[in-house]
């Protein structure tokens, strides 16, 4: 990374590849970003060609948003002049995130053999005291030389972010209390795959059209979801993980069904639905594992099947009242 | 001091490679009875496939497997560590999942906190007599146990290959275990090491000058377990070759216990290749490889459970390090599936391979005295 060379301000070119927490912290990176003068390059939605090359990129056994990742990255490297990305390893005390974001920086750069330029940001709370502010602080000062704007463009990047998020937390928890005769679900799915365009919408998008409900598990307010699964499992420190935890628990009497959604093979994912399964066996639920083979015509039968299901269940519900 | 066992418990704990003489001294610290799983066989693995999530790394079902074949010879605690990359989270869920099988017992973790208190009354829930002393003496002693197996079983590994007599070592190396397994104390600890090391060294061998050297690195319970990694190291020393293992139980404590220092040291031999840790042992990984190839080894051997994520973030940099130095890696990966022809036979090709690659160089070297930048990586230094 040729950090020296500091280039005039207006010809940078900062992409952002649209895969794992891209879906997660838009908002904040583009203001971030946008505030102090750079040009942003969002890749654009997952396509079959940025699939195909991120699979052949990565290592055979990646799971399939790293191979997404890459694909996004490869997409980008010729057209911008820095890639974006984070490296996080735990963003409060005593909790981590999966391993693929703490070894997210050198999985890509020896990927590319180290000829990329890579502007990261280094998040480890818990083992270093480095926080969001003092990380986005670090990446700011590689580019500008004005400590104040750096700080003030952060600090309204993430006004905007942290507003947007509870805006749409806010919508979700309307949308429940909304009464009406629609099957309510809630998916418990990693943003990056079930936002991603290739393979989580076309599930919502089916969900959608079958005149559903959908609660996204990931549209909660962080803290009090992670106390609550404090309370449920005493050993779960993957911070998201936590979160679907809490969101399950508060939204477990007013749904009539949960999908699982993980991408093959998350590690994270493996361990922590067998716990949500044993945890709330009274909950209809089902398990849906995504890969770069899958077939659509195969997801969406199974997605029919269970909403039928649930359905059927619904009305028999109502009768025995 | 008189010795009354708590009959009321039944302890039991997992297998890993020749751990299980240390393994159990920690459970002795419970003061009862302990039931040691039987070895690990095809049964084990079944039976934790079985009641395994589907995708769960590979360490997963071999414990869980365990726990169940012990807990159906009547042992009613089990006692697991904790720690590392998805272990810390192992206990919780196999906990789950025995109790909805039926199966009723308690579940004794020794739980990431390094909080000698916390630990300490963890134990006293079993052993009143569990004082820190106390438990500080157990660790210690399961801790000189564990590196008294490591340093036979070094030796071991790098010599087998070579010995006159076939079978000699393997024979000596079981007494030698189940002696350790009777002992008590330090010094009864120290002296049957020396005893056996002064009786490994007398085993006649016919060793090179200049033997095959090859590494084995990856993820913990693959390395060490050498059920489940089909006993590669056993294979391969057998065709004559030094293998070299860096991944030990001692070394993991030594490395909890000074972990800043000793990330520090790695970070500076994965230099190049890595920037930050990237979780589990994948540094171990890359930052021992990068040295064995630095040192002159003929190959390294990369082992992980199918999905391992540091591992994989690993192998980016392992794939450049191979390329940069010439370094043949050959990468083993692990899951309930895997056959173990298959995993003979990739290990006969990597074998052959690194005898052909000897031949070419000493071939060059008679031609050009000296390959012109085999020489340097060939030079051994100690």
């Amino acid at each position: 990374m040729n950090q020296a060379t500091k280039l005039k301000k207006a010809d940078l070119i900062i992409g952002l590849p649209r895969a794992l927490l891209y879906f997660k912290y838009h908002q904040l990176w583009e203001v971030f970003f946008k505030e102090l003068g750079f040009k942003i390059l969002v890749s654009p939605e997952t396509n079959r060609q940025i699939l195909k090359d991120g699979v052949n990129l990565a290592v055979d056994e990646s799971c399939l948003p790293v191979k997404i990742f890459l694909g996004h990255v490869n997409y980008l490297k010729d057209k911008a002049d820095y890639i974006f990305l984070p490296r996080i390893v735990s963003l409060n005390k005593k909790e981590e995130l999966c391993t693929k974001f703490m070894g997210l920086y050198d999985n890509v750069n020896n990927t590319f053999d180290g000829k990329i330029n890579i502007l990261e940001y280094n998040i480890d709370f818990h083992f270093f005291q480095k926080n969001q502010a003092r990380t986005f602080f670090e990446v700011g000062m590689k580019l500008v030389s004005n400590p104040l704007k750096v700080w003030l463009a952060y600090r309204k990047a993430l006004k905007i972010y942290d507003n947007e998020h509870l805006k749409l937390i806010q919508e979700q928890e309307q949308r429940l209390k909304q009464k009406n005769n629609k099957l309510k679900i809630l998916i418990v799915a990693h943003p990056y795959v079930i936002h991603d365009g290739l393979i989580g919408s076309p599930i919502s998008k089916f969900l959608l059209k079958e005149n559903v409900e959908i609660f996204y598990a990931d549209l909660v307010e962080s803290l009090p979801a992670r106390k609550k699964a404090e309370e449920i499992s005493s050993d779960m420190y993957w911070t998201y993980n936590k979160e679907f935890l809490g969101a399950i628990a508060q939204y477990a009497k007013k749904i009539n069904g949960i999908i699982y959604i993980a991408a093959f093979p998350c590690g994270p994912d493996a361990l922590s639905i067998e716990l949500y399964q044993k945890k709330f066996p009274q909950i209809p639920s089902m398990n849906l594992t995504l890969d770069e083979l899958q077939s659509e015509a195969g997801l969406m039968t199974r997605l029919e099947s269970f909403v039928d299901i649930l359905n059927l269940r619904k009305k028999k519900n109502a009768k025995t009242k | 001091m008189p010795k009354q066992n708590n009959n009321k418990f039944k302890a039991c704990f997992p297998h890993m490679g020749n751990y299980h003489v240390a393994f159990k001294s920690i459970a002795k610290l419970l003061d009862c009875e302990i039931i040691t799983p039987p070895p690990i066989s095809k049964k084990t693995i079944e039976l934790g496939c079985k009641y395994s999530p589907e995708f769960v790394c590979i360490p997963f079902k071999y414990n869980l497997g365990n726990y169940i074949e012990a807990l159906e010879k009547g042992a009613n605690v089990i006692v697991q560590a904790g720690g590392g990359c998805r272990f810390g989270f192992y206990g919780e869920v196999q906990k789950e999942i025995l109790k909805s099988l039926g199966y009723k017992f308690e579940f004794f973790k020794l739980n990431n906190s390094f909080n000698p208190f916390v630990i300490a009354k963890e134990f006293q829930k079993f052993n009143r007599r569990a004082t820190i002393p106390f438990l500080l003496r157990g660790f210690a002693l399961a801790f000189c146990q564990a590196l008294a197996i490591e340093k036979i079983e070094d030796y071991v590994r790098k010599n087998i290959g070579f010995e006159k007599k076939e079978g000699e070592m393997e024979k000596l190396f079981n007494s030698f275990l189940m002696e350790l397994d009777k002992i008590n104390n330090f010094t009864q600890i120290y002296k049957t090491y020396n005893k056996f090391k002064i009786n490994f060294h007398k085993i006649k061998t016919k060793k090179p000058k200049k033997p095959i050297r090859v590494g084995l690195v990856g993820e913990l319970y693959v390395v060490m377990e050498p059920f489940s990694n089909f006993e590669i190291e056993k294979k391969l020393g057998k065709k004559g070759v030094e293998i070299h293992r860096f991944t030990t139980v001692s070394n993991i404590i030594t490395s909890f216990l000074f972990s800043r220092k000793h990330v520090k040291r790695l970070m500076s031999d994965a230099k190049p290749y890595l920037k930050y840790h990237i979780g589990g042992h994948g540094l171990e990984s890359v930052a021992n490889a990068h040295k064995l190839a630095r040192q002159g080894f003929d190959g390294l051997i990369h082992v992980k459970p199918f999905g391992c994520m540091p591992e994989i973030n690993a192998m980016t940099a392992l794939h450049r390090i191979s390329q940069d130095y010439q370094f043949p890696i050959v990468y083993f990966s692990f899951d309930s599936l895997t056959s173990e022809s298959g995993v003979a036979t990739r290990l006969e090709a990597f074998y052959d391979m690194l005898i052909m690659k000897r031949k070419k160089y000493a071939k060059n070297q008679r031609i050009h005295g000296g390959g012109h930048r085999l020489h340097f990586h060939q030079s051994r230094s100690h």
